[in-house]
């Protein structure tokens, strides 16, 4: 028992204005800390209360019809609202960033945590914490402009040159903008939450269990390959559902990439519009009702993330030690 | 080594490669050798794109930003030369001046409930949701504080209802970087000051917070970082303009990052420009605050 705790059930501190200042005190930081739920909850009320009429009007057509058509009328829901095309750019975008940041984000944290000279661990992992840190209008700009016709380009060029041929996933000919371009420029935006996270886990592996590896006579690679791997695959599930949360929220640079046309195509080096993108960009010119589909999307949208983001959270929780970084 | 205090579980493959060793030994060398490569590869294909971001951003930056950029706001015209987003600086600092005053205290506040009152059976729940806030897409945000203070509150586009849309994605990253931090003060200096008579408020506020001080900055900084490069929800709350406006209420607001985005999509070379040296000045911005926060971070005795 500490002074501290003891002081707490002390009836010497049991005057009126001790229970009135430590008990006011008490209830203050209990409202704040309750807060973040009522904000929560309040943002799922209001979202929904604004969007029903639409849910209300189109029903299941909201996911499996590709008409969207926003009417003109203030009070009411005229047009039709499907948002299969959004829908569709938006998963498959983020698919693809998922499919490539999560085994370069294994790689980077194995030679983090079992490579790396320790001179070079705390550098590299800032540098990677570092690119979370670059607001996506900025990558959004830089691959608009830079990386997507300079590097990106020829590589669906290629690419659609060859397995392009046969496969038509990558048949072309390809555009600038597009759902691949997408997926690659989100892929970066991802890593590094991905990272950070495999990172932790890699790091929570019993040394022993390296040690007894090494013993035997196991290479380096062979202890990664099964000891550390094997022994870390619900936390490596956990981070790529976190990234694939993230991707799938993800606006600006998605946006400024992905060629703003709503279309359900097989190939992916043709434009498309994500979910986020669709509101993002048709919100300044839309009807009062068109905002209403505009918050349908939204809540469309918010539910996915939500799902995908309390089954990882729930999932990395139970590995106890590992939380990630708020902040990447 | 007993079966029972190592269990490593292998393939009964890499079993027998590990009997035949001498045989196997220069396959499984190479294999080391070329995996530990390919590792290596993988660090590169992330710093590379980083250090092409930042080069790149300076470079074409550099040869836009002037004294002007910085002070005077661009032309209504995206095809003329010159100009710059002083109008954006200026939205960006009211509103994540607005956002650090809602998100700071209750932020705090927040942490303290989740340290000190951590066996309240609220504490669980309020730990868990902040994470999953983390995860609430910006602009979904946007969407709600549109909803709720433009259309049904009836407060309208502009500085305020932007500043609370970035309170709103600033307040998880302060809760959870703050709640990280007091829980390292030591007890033992609660403790000091329990028995020095102090009760639980005086104790938090006078010893343990002052003793947090470094390490709540350095979160208060990173979230400020988090915050002032958003664009997304912006577009639905600030909604965006070509003037210079200090407004609270009622005027629609611009900001850095939506200037560069607005600009960034125009196919004249003079638009393209000023989104760079925008680019430049939010990145410079971002980085600098992200940097000392990192530094305080490092040397604060409480701290990560």
């Amino acid at each position: 028992v500490t002074a501290h705790s003891l002081a707490k059930d002390s009836s010497i501190r049991r005057g009126l204005r001790g229970r009135i200042s430590d008990g006011g005190f008490r209830w203050l930081v209990t409202i704040a800390g309750a807060m973040v739920l009522v904000i929560l909850a309040w943002m799922i009320g209001s979202t929904t209360l604004e969007s029903l009429p639409v849910f209300a009007k189109e029903g299941l057509n909201f996911f499996t019809s590709t008409t969207w058509a926003p009417g003109g009328s203030r009070t009411e829901i005229t047009g039709s609202y499907g948002a299969l095309a959004f829908l569709y750019g938006t998963v498959v975008s983020s698919l693809i960033a998922v499919l490539i940041a999560v085994p370069l984000a294994i790689g980077i944290a194995l030679f983090l945590t079992q490579l790396a000279p320790r001179w070079l661990r705390t550098p590299a992992s800032y540098a990677v914490d570092l690119l979370a840190m670059i607001p996506s209008v900025i990558i959004g700009l830089w691959a608009l402009l830079f990386f997507v016709p300079v590097v990106v380009y020829p590589v669906m060029e290629f690419l659609a040159g060859t397995a392009g041929q046969v496969v038509p996933l990558f048949s072309g000919p390809p555009t600038v903008r597009s759902l691949f371009a997408a997926g690659i420029v989100l892929s970066l935006m991802i890593l590094p939450i991905i990272t950070a996270i495999v990172r932790e886990v890699f790091d929570t592996v019993p040394p022993d269990e390296r040690y007894a590896a090494f013993g035997v006579g196991a290479t380096r690679w062979e202890v990664m390959r099964h000891v550390v791997l094997p022994r870390s695959r619900p936390g490596i599930i956990g981070a790529t559902m976190l990234g694939l949360g993230r991707a799938l929220g993800e606006t600006i640079a998605v946006l400024m990439v992905i060629g703003g046309s709503p279309s359900v195509l097989i190939e992916l080096f043709r434009p498309a519009q994500s979910i986020a993108g669709q509101i993002a960009s048709g919100f300044a010119e839309a009807s009062p009702e068109g905002i209403s589909g505009l918050i349908a999307l939204g809540v469309a949208l918010f539910v996915m993330t939500i799902v995908i983001n309390v089954a990882a959270r729930l999932i990395v929780w139970r590995l106890g030690e590992v939380r990630g970084d708020a902040s990447i | 080594m007993t079966a029972s205090s190592a269990p490593v579980e292998m393939s009964s493959a890499t079993r027998a490669s590990l009997r035949s060793r001498s045989s196997n030994s220069v396959r499984r060398q190479r294999v080391d050798l070329v995996m530990r490569l390919v590792l290596g590869a993988a660090l590169l294909l992330a710093i590379v794109p980083l250090g092409l971001i930042i080069t790149i951003t300076l470079q074409q930056g550099l040869a836009t930003i002037s004294l002007e950029f910085l002070t005077s706001t661009a032309p209504l015209s995206f095809r003329r030369f010159g100009g710059g987003f002083f109008h954006g600086l200026v939205g960006t600092t009211m509103m994540v001046g607005i956002a650090i005053l809602i998100a700071v205290p209750l932020g705090i506040a927040a942490s303290i409930f989740l340290v000190e009152y951590r066996t309240s059976r609220l504490a669980k729940p309020v730990r868990f949701f902040t994470d999953v806030m983390t995860g609430v897409p910006s602009i979904f945000v946007g969407l709600f504080v549109y909803a709720a203070l433009v259309r049904e509150a009836g407060i309208g586009f502009g500085t305020f209802v932007g500043g609370v849309a970035i309170s709103i994605l600033m307040l998880p990253i302060v809760v959870r970087s703050a709640e990280e931090i007091l829980r390292l003060v030591p007890v033992d200096l609660r403790n000091a000051s329990t028995a020095m008579g102090a009760r639980t408020w005086q104790t938090t506020l006078f010893v343990v917070l002052p003793a947090a001080a470094p390490g709540l900055i350095t979160g208060v900084m990173l979230a400020v970082a988090r915050g002032a490069g958003e664009t997304a929800p912006l577009i639905l709350t600030a909604f965006g303009t070509a003037y210079l406006t200090t407004e609270l209420f009622g005027s629609p607001q611009t900001a850095l990052p939506l200037l560069i985005f607005e600009q960034a999509r125009q196919p004249f070379e003079a638009a393209q420009g000023r989104a760079w040296a925008g680019a430049l000045q939010l990145v410079a911005l971002v980085l600098l605050l992200t940097v000392v926060a990192r530094l305080i971070a490092a040397r604060s005795r409480v701290g990560r």
